[in-house]
């Protein structure tokens, strides 16, 4: 069906969006490249346009570089346990049988909806705040010492902040992947006297595992780049610097631009192993 | 279902349900009732939850400080400029990818999407220095760009999943008959691409209007959005969370609802087809 004519009207019709992508993807990234490869900061007035690897080394040798590693899994990893965790149990939840399912399912997706700075700013300031937080009460209410979550726990503080935005999106996706599993497979394991916890990990489970490997994806990309949390929270202070916000600070704080973009080529690596994996997923998809 | 449901069972389900959903609502419900106190009894103890004299003053107090309006104006101007635009240039790719795929296709479409995975700060300052160099700090013409071209890649896939879902025998069915290019997508096209792309560019103005790494570093005043104007409130002035909350409602209210309309296309949109 497809003619020459055609056929080349469609790539006529796809050149405008390959062109806006492709220069948005190499003009910065070819000028982050260069600059990482230069002693420039400009506030001492300091441009070499050539050092060789020297950025790099300094950048992943730096201690804060490990730091903002490790900050950055436990970050990620913590955030990706709850919301899956949550999210199974969640969407088993919202299958059940019950009264008003639908406005329960919006109530609990609403968190999706709130902008990273409202939601970061509330709970800093209305749950996690010593002294009139929300929670400094029900520990004064349980007869306990009111705990500073920002400044004792703040790695733990943003988790939580970041894992309440991104449970309803775990919810949401796994409800679905929950909702096509047959009913008759379940039914006939539960007539043969299966409890529900073997249902549980031998039927429902391995029919998830694939929803989870996506929302595991998905979530990682963008948790990786968090910003906006940790700027209003804690801007990085008290060990809450992960590798996005060690390279914007190294950029826009310190203006040392070499050394963070020496950072942000290191971040556009890490990022892309991930999503090597992710595409793997969705492109065996596109053939079916 | 066969299975029997007993109302006492479905009765448990429904108070375990709504408590949970309730719990992980509550901050938002909280910040909606604060939004009414006044700040002294924002932070009165013990808390209190329903029972005080509502007041609207949290919310002229807000409006009438002089950077909300403007604030609001530009959250909606980039959110709705940058999703337009990026329908624009996407509509026609995504139409011919759908109905004239070629071989590289997919190829096309997966690049498109692994330019989405590349992080923000690794483009951050050259982003700062190109802005600079064209004069565009701080303007929205800049955020509109910027946000579209971040959206871009879900703007063609979500487009690209609905197209698909076209039969395309109806297209050579209208040919058949005579219908020039122009009747094809006029008549034929359109009014069945329509539900996709609205759903499209709903999701994407709620995409767009929660962005908050460019629209916080490269606005100031300006074109700042009302992502960055929230992150003013960062450093507390005295009594401020009935004001905060006043704030943060205002600037959540409208994408909450239509949230709740674009439940179905978050899966797709986000998935990239991968769950269905």
């Amino acid at each position: 069906m497809a003619t020459q004519q055609s056929r080349s009207a469609a790539r006529l019709m796809i050149a405008p969006a390959v062109f806006v992508l492709l220069v948005w993807m190499l003009i910065p990234l070819c000028m982050t490249l260069y600059f990482s490869f230069a002693d420039y900061r400009p506030l001492r007035g300091v441009f070499e346009a050539w050092v060789g690897f020297k950025n790099y080394e300094s950048f992943l040798s730096s201690s804060s570089f490990l730091k903002a590693v490790g900050t950055t899994l436990w970050m990620v990893a913590g955030i990706l346990s709850i919301t899956i965790i949550g999210g199974i149990l969640f969407a088993l939840l919202l299958d059940q049988p019950m009264f008003g399912q639908g406005i329960v399912r919006i109530l609990v997706i609403a968190p999706f909806f709130v902008m990273p700075t409202v939601s970061a700013l509330v709970w800093k300031n209305m749950f996690f705040n010593v002294d009139n937080g929300l929670f400094s009460y029900l520990y004064q209410f349980l007869g306990l010492q009111p705990y500073d979550f920002l400044s004792q726990s703040p790695l733990f503080s943003i988790i939580v902040i970041v894992a309440w935005q991104w449970l309803p999106f775990a919810t949401l996706i796994l409800l679905t992947a929950v909702q096509s599993l047959s009913s008759e497979q379940l039914e006939a394991a539960e007539m043969d006297g299966a409890p529900a916890l073997k249902r549980f990990w031998y039927i429902i489970l391995p029919h998830l595992s694939r929803a989870i490997t996506v929302v595991i994806l998905i979530q990682t990309i963008f948790l990786l780049s968090i910003f906006a949390e940790i700027f209003v929270t804690t801007n990085g202070a008290f060990g809450t610097r992960t590798l996005t916000y060690l390279v914007y600070q190294r950029v826009l704080e310190s203006q040392n631009i070499g050394l963070g973009s020496a950072g942000g080529i290191i971040a556009v690596i890490l990022a892309n192993i991930i999503a090597i994996f992710l595409m793997r997923i969705v492109g065996k998809n596109l053939d079916k | 279902m066969a299975r029997a449901i007993t109302p006492r069972k479905k009765l448990m389900w429904t108070v375990l349900a709504w408590g949970l959903g309730l719990l992980i609502f509550f901050p938002i419900l909280w910040t909606f009732l604060t939004s009414f106190k006044s700040e002294a009894t924002a932070i009165s103890d013990p808390p209190v939850w329903f029972f005080f004299d509502w007041t609207t003053e949290n919310y002229q107090a807000v409006l009438e400080r002089s950077n909300y309006p403007l604030a609001l104006s530009n959250s909606i101007a980039i959110a709705v400029g940058s999703t337009l635009l990026g329908i624009v240039i996407a509509v026609p790719a995504a139409w011919a990818m759908a109905f004239v795929p070629g071989d590289r296709t997919k190829d096309v479409l997966l690049w498109m999407l692994s330019t989405k995975m590349l992080p923000a700060v690794g483009v951050l300052y050259p982003l700062v220095l190109l802005a600079k160099w064209l004069g565009l700090m701080d303007s929205r013409l800049l955020l509109i760009v910027i946000l579209m071209l971040i959206n871009l890649p879900i703007i063609v896939w979500m487009l690209y999943t609905y197209f698909r879902e076209i039969p395309g025998e109806i297209l050579e069915a209208a040919r058949m008959d005579g219908a020039s290019l122009k009747d094809e997508i006029l008549y034929v096209l359109t009014p069945m691409a329509v539900p996709g792309i609205a759903s499209t560019i709903l999701l994407n103005i709620i995409l767009a209007w929660n962005e908050a790494f460019w629209t916080i570093l490269l606005t100031t005043v300006d074109a700042a959005p009302l992502t960055k104007f929230i992150a003013s409130f960062s450093a507390p002035e005295g009594l401020f969370y009935a004001k905060l909350s006043a704030a943060s409602i205002m600037a959540i209210a409208p994408i909450l609802i239509m949230g709740w309309f674009s439940q179905k296309q978050l899966v797709r949109g986000l998935t990239f087809g991968a769950v269905k």
